[in-house]
C-alpha cells in the first residue's frame, strides 16, 4: 500500500476549494492551510502560459521531517502517509525547516501540523476532502501499489513531474502536465 | 449644502450583546440524519461523528443542493454537496464549501434596528423587538399606501428570501419588484435569445458543455465565475479534448485551457463575431440543413454580413485574419456540436442586446441550439404554488416612469425602478418606500449617486440582510435575517437536464434575534391585513403541502434533500428533421428579427464603436474570483482567509511607464473624477493587456461593522459612474469606465466659516 496524490495542471482552476475543504474537514483554525494554490505564469503578453498547482505534503517517501524529529512525533504511517503525533510534538520547528515544499506549519495549540491525506477519511474509504469536492476532478488519489487504482493509471497514462525532486526526498505528489 | 435626511449610519456595537443560542440538537428527528459509520481510530485528534441536514446554497444564485455537518456538540462543521443534485453534483465550490462563514460571522447582524434621533440630533440605530420593528414598519408602510397608493412600494431582492417579500409586495397591490440580475446582469442575453429562438436561457444555462467539441467564451470567464456545474463540465470537455476558444483581452484561467485564446481589444467583440458568421457563410461551414429547415432570414443576414470579413474585423479588434478563420473553421468543423457560450454577466457596452444576438446568430447557423455538444432542452419539475387569493392589479409600475422605453424587458429593470423612485412632476406617482431584501444596492446598481438620491428621496426604506452592509446603513428599519443555515426556504425547483426539486431546512436555530424571511413577511402581512396571502401557520406545513402534490412530503425531503423527477419531455435534443414551431413571430429561428425591427431596433447586430480611453487612462475591467460573490463574501471568515482584498491587474509596459511597483497601492480616479475610497495594490502581470486593468468586484467596503472587510481593496462599482443603457432592455453597460492612478488621495479643500 502505497498513498499517491496526482494533480492534473490542465484541469486545475486554481479556485481554493481544496484549501477551504481541508480547513472545514479538519478544523484547521483561520489564517492557516494544510494545502495551497501555486500560480506560475511564463511569458509575455500575448505569448503565455498558466499553470495552477493545488500543494500539500508530498508525503515523501524519503522525509527529512522525519529523520530531523528530535523527538519521534514525526513519522511515516501505513500506506506512506507522513504524520505527527500531536501529543509528542514539541513545536520545536525542526521538521519546518527541513521540508523543501513548506507543507508544515505550528498549530496554535503548540504542535505542528500538516496534512495527513485524510487518513480518518480513508478508513471509512472516502477519498480526502480536497479530493472529494474538487469541481473540476483535477485531483486523483490511490494506492500507487495497485496498478488499477485511479492514481496509478493517471500517472502512467500522462506526462507528469515532481516538486523538487533534486532533493532526493522522493515525493508522492505527481502534478500532470 | 442640502443635509441629506437619511444619513449612512454605521451598525455599532450595540447589537454586539446577542448570545448565540445553546447548540443543542433542535429536530427530534435529529437521528434520521446520523449517520453510523463507525467512529475513527488512531492517538490523533479527528473530526468526530457527523450529523447531515440537508439544504441548497444560498453564497450564490447557482443554488447548489449539498448538507449541513454538525459535530456531535451540534456544532456546524462542514458543508458538502448532494450526489443527487445536478447543479453541483456532490461537489460545492470554494464558496459554497465556505458558507459555514456566513452563520459564524460575528460581524452578523443581531437585532432588529430602528433609525431614530439622539438628543444632539444625531440619526443613529435603536435597538428594537421584532415587535416594535414590525408595527413599526407596517405603519410606515400603511401611511405610504394611504397617501400614494400600494404601487408607490418597491421590492429590491436577490436570494430566496425574495419569493416572499414579493408575496407580500403583490398582496399589497405593487408589482414593482426588481432584482438586480437582470438588468445589471444577465437581460441583454435573455431579450436576445428570446428574440432569435423564442426562449431565453434561464438558469443553470441548458449549455451541454460536458459534450462539446467546440467550447467558444467571450468575455466568459468559467473557473474564475464557480457556475458549478459549467466550471465541472469544463473540465470534462477538457479531458475530452475538446476545443476551447476564449476571447478576453485578459489571459483568464479560462484562456490558459484553451487551444485558441484572441486576446481582443476591449469593447469590439461584436465586430469579431460578425466576422466569424461572414467566415461560416461564406465558407459554407454552417449547418445547411439545419438552417434551411428552421432559421428566417439568411438571405438577408448573408447580405449584411458580406463586408465583414476577417480583415475589415482585424483593424477593429486586432485579432489577426487567420486566426478568425482558423477559429471559425474550427466552430465549423465542430457543428453542431459547439457552443457559443452566451455569458452571464454581459451588461458591458450598450449594445449588449445586439452583442448576443450575434451570439444567438452563430448558434443558430451552425445548428447547435438542441442539439447534443449545444444547447440540451431543460426540462423542470411542476410544484404548484401556495393557495391565495388573486393579488390586486396595481394601476401603475415602474414602467410608466420609462415612457415607453425598455418594452422588451421581460423583466422589471432595478436601475428602472431607482429611477421612478426619484421624484419627477409628470409622473403621478414617484415610488416612496422600498424593502431590501438580500442585496447591497448601493455598490450592485451603477451611479451610486443616483441609488443614494433616489433613497433619499423615500418616505421608507426597510432592510432585510444577515450582514450590515453599504445599504443598510441607510435603512430606517433593519431586519436581521438569519442565514440560510438556520433556515427553512422555499423549494427550489430548477432547470436541467432532469428535472429536481430541492429542500433547504435549517441545521441549528437561528443565532442572535434573526429571523427567517418567511417569518418576517408573514408578520408583515399579518399586520396589514394580507393573512390570506400567507396560509399556513407554520412554513413546514406549507412545504409539506406543497411536497404532496408532488407526490413526496417533508418527511421524504428532510431524509433525501433532492428529488428526481421523470423529464416531461423524452429527448435532450431535436429530432432529426423534427418539426419544430418556435416562438418567434415567423415560427421560426429569427436570423433576422422582425419583432426588433417591429419596436424599430437593429433586425440584425451592427457594430459601432465604443469611446476608448483618453491618454493616459486605462479601461477599467471587473469580473470575478472563483472564492467569492459580488459583495456579499468580501467578509466570511472562511472566505477572506482565502482572498481578503482584489489587486488591480497591471501590465507590466504600463507599470514601468507610471513606475510603479508589484504591491504599491494607489488610489484609482475615473473619467468623472471620482477617486476611489480606498487604495487597492498593484499586482504587476503579463495577464492583461496594456490599455486595461482589471479587478475583482466586491471589495473596498465602507462600512467599518464589516470588520474582515472594511477597507481592503478597492470598489469597481464606485469607479462606474458611466452607464451605456442598452436601448432594447435597459440594461446598464457598465464596461465603458476610464481609470488613471494616483498615488495619494487628493485632499478636499475645507473653507471654515
Amino acid at each position: 500500500m502505497r498513498y499517491a496524490m496526482a494533480i492534473d495542471t490542465k484541469k486545475c482552476v486554481g479556485c481554493s476549494d481544496c484549501v477551504v475543504a481541508c480547513q472545514t474537514e479538519n478544523n484547521v483554525p483561520h489564517g492557516y492551510a494544510r494545502d495551497w494554490i501555486i500560480e506560475v505564469i511564463d511569458g509575455t503578453y500575448p505569448q503565455l502560459e498558466l499553470e495552477y498547482r493545488s500543494e500539500r505534503c508530498n508525503h515523501c517517501d524519503n522525509a527529512p521531517c522525519v529523520r530531523c524529529c528530535p523527538t519521534g512525533a514525526s513519522f511515516i504511517a501505513d500506506g506512506g502517509i507522513v504524520k505527527v503525533e500531536h501529543d509528542k510534538c514539541i513545536g520545536c520547528g525542526a521538521c519546518i525547516a527541513a521540508c523543501p515544499y513548506d507543507a508544515r506549519f505550528v498549530h496554535p495549540e503548540g504542535y505542528v501540523d500538516k496534512c495527513t491525506f485524510c487518513d480518518h477519511r480513508l478508513e471509512k474509504g472516502q477519498d480526502p476532502a480536497c479530493v472529494a469536492v474538487c469541481p473540476t476532478k483535477c485531483l486523483y488519489f490511490g494506492d500507487m501499489d495497485d496498478p488499477n487504482s485511479e492514481v496509478s493509471k493517471v500517472v502512467k497514462k500522462r506526462k507528469f513531474k515532481t516538486l523538487i525532486p533534486e532533493a532526493g526526498t522522493e515525493p508522492q505528489l505527481y502534478f500532470l502536465i | 449644502m442640502v443635509k441629506s435626511r437619511r444619513d449612512f449610519i454605521k451598525i455599532s456595537a450595540l447589537g454586539a450583546t446577542g448570545v448565540a443560542v445553546g447548540s443543542n440538537l433542535i429536530y427530534a428527528d435529529g437521528d434520521k440524519h446520523v449517520k453510523t459509520d463507525k467512529q475513527p481510530k488512531g492517538p490523533y485528534k479527528q473530526p468526530s461523528e457527523l450529523t447531515r441536514t440537508p439544504t441548497y446554497c444560498e453564497v450564490c444564485f447557482w443554488k447548489c443542493a449539498g448538507w449541513i455537518h454538525k459535530n456531535e456538540k451540534g456544532k456546524v462543521q462542514k458543508i458538502t454537496g448532494n450526489d443527487d443534485d445536478p447543479n453541483s453534483n456532490g461537489r460545492f465550490c470554494p464558496r459554497g464549501t465556505g458558507g459555514v462563514g456566513m452563520y459564524y460571522d460575528e460581524d452578523r447582524l443581531k437585532t432588529p434596528l430602528i433609525r431614530v434621533k439622539d438628543k444632539y440630533g444625531k440619526q443613529t440605530f435603536r435597538k428594537a423587538s421584532w415587535d416594535e420593528a414590525l408595527d413599526y414598519t407596517a405603519k410606515k408602510l400603511r401611511k405610504v399606501i394611504e397617501e400614494h397608493g400600494p404601487e408607490c412600494i418597491a421590492l429590491f431582492t436577490h436570494g430566496s428570501g425574495g419569493k416572499y417579500f414579493g408575496n407580500l409586495v403583490k398582496a399589497l397591490g405593487s408589482h414593482n419588484i426588481a432584482a438586480p440580475s437582470y438588468a445589471q446582469c444577465r437581460g441583454p442575453r435573455e431579450v436576445a435569445f428570446i428574440a432569435t429562438f423564442g426562449d431565453g436561457l434561464s438558469s443553470p444555462e441548458p449549455t451541454d458543455i460536458r459534450d462539446t467539441q467546440c467550447l467558444v467564451l467571450i468575455g466568459s470567464h468559467i473557473g474564475e465565475n464557480m457556475h458549478n456545474g459549467q466550471v465541472q463540465e469544463m473540465s470534462d470537455a477538457i479531458d475530452k479534448r475538446a476545443t476551447i476558444i476564449t476571447v478576453d483581452p485578459r489571459f483568464s484561467t479560462a484562456a490558459s485551457k484553451s487551444k485558441y485564446w484572441l486576446p481582443i481589444k476591449p469593447a469590439t467583440d461584436l465586430a469579431l463575431l460578425l466576422a466569424w458568421i461572414n467566415v461560416i457563410i461564406e465558407e459554407g461551414l454552417y449547418d445547411r440543413d439545419y438552417v434551411e429547415k428552421y432559421t428566417y432570414g439568411f438571405e438577408q443576414l448573408k447580405e449584411h454580413v458580406k463586408n465583414m470579413t476577417p480583415e475589415w474585423a482585424y483593424g477593429i479588434t486586432t485579432i489577426k485574419p487567420d486566426v478568425i478563420r482558423k477559429t471559425a473553421r474550427e466552430m465549423g468543423h465542430a457543428s453542431p456540436s459547439v457552443i457559443i457560450h452566451p455569458g452571464r454577466h454581459v451588461t458591458w457596452y450598450g449594445d449588449d442586446t445586439q452583442r448576443l444576438r450575434a451570439v444567438a446568430i452563430l448558434n443558430a447557423l451552425l445548428g447547435s441550439w438542441g442539439r447534443r455538444g449545444g444547447f440540451y432542452i431543460p426540462d423542470k419539475a411542476k410544484v404548484p404554488g401556495v393557495p391565495h387569493p388573486e393579488y390586486p392589479k396595481p394601476s401603475r409600475t415602474w414602467r410608466d416612469a420609462m415612457s415607453g422605453k425598455y418594452e422588451l424587458a421581460d423583466l422589471a429593470l432595478a436601475n428602472g425602478v431607482c429611477d421612478a423612485t426619484i421624484p419627477d412632476p409628470s409622473l403621478n406617482c414617484s415610488i416612496k418606500a422600498w424593502i431590501v431584501n438580500g442585496t447591497n444596492l448601493v455598490t450592485t446598481l451603477p451611479e451610486r449617486q443616483k441609488t443614494i438620491e433616489a433613497i433619499q428621496s423615500l418616505d421608507f426604506i426597510a432592510v432585510v440582510d444577515t450582514m450590515p452592509m453599504e445599504i443598510t446603513g441607510f435603512a430606517d428599519v433593519v431586519f436581521p435575517e438569519c442565514t440560510y443555515l438556520e433556515r427553512y426556504d422555499s423549494l427550489r425547483v430548477t432547470q436541467h437536464r432532469e428535472p429536481t426539486i430541492t429542500l433547504r431546512m435549517p441545521a441549528v436555530e437561528p443565532k442572535y434575534d434573526s429571523k427567517p424571511a418567511w417569518w418576517i413577511a408573514k408578520q408583515l402581512a399579518n399586520r396589514m391585513g394580507k393573512e390570506e396571502y400567507f396560509p399556513f401557520d407554520t412554513i413546514e406545513e406549507e412545504l409539506d403541502w406543497q411536497l404532496k402534490q408532488v407526490g413526496s412530503s417533508l418527511e421524504e425531503m428532510q431524509r433525501i434533500g433532492v428529488k428526481k423527477f421523470k423529464r416531461q419531455y423524452d429527448d435532450l435534443y431535436f429530432k432529426d428533421g423534427e418539426d419544430i414551431e418556435f416562438n418567434t413571430n415567423t415560427g421560426k429561428i429569427e436570423l433576422y428579427s422582425t419583432s426588433l425591427e417591429e419596436y424599430g431596433f437593429d433586425p440584425i447586430p451592427k457594430f459601432t464603436p465604443h469611446p476608448e480611453p483618453p491618454e493616459g487612462y486605462y479601461r477599467l475591467i471587473y469580473g470575478r474570483a472563483p472564492m467569492h460573490t459580488f459583495s456579499r463574501t468580501a467578509n466570511n471568515p472562511n472566505l477572506t482567509d482565502l482572498m481578503h482584498e482584489n489587486t488591480l491587474w497591471m501590465n507590466p509596459i504600463v507599470a514601468k511607464e507610471w513606475g510603479f511597483e508589484n504591491g504599491q497601492k494607489v488610489y484609482l480616479q475615473n473619467q468623472d473624477n471620482v477617486v476611489s475610497t480606498f487604495p487597492i495594490k498593484i499586482r504587476v502581470t503579463e495577464r492583461i493587456r496594456w490599455d486595461s486593468v482589471y479587478m475583482v468586484h466586491g471589495f473596498g467596503h465602507a462600512n467599518r461593522k464589516l470588520t474582515r472587510a472594511y477597507g481592503q481593496g478597492a470598489s469597481d462599482s464606485e469607479l462606474i459612474t458611466k452607464v451605456m443603457m442598452d436601448p432594447i432592455m435597459g440594461g446598464t453597460g457598465m464596461r465603458g469606465n476610464f481609470v488613471t492612478f494616483l498615488t495619494s488621495k487628493p485632499v478636499k479643500e475645507e473653507a471654515r466659516s
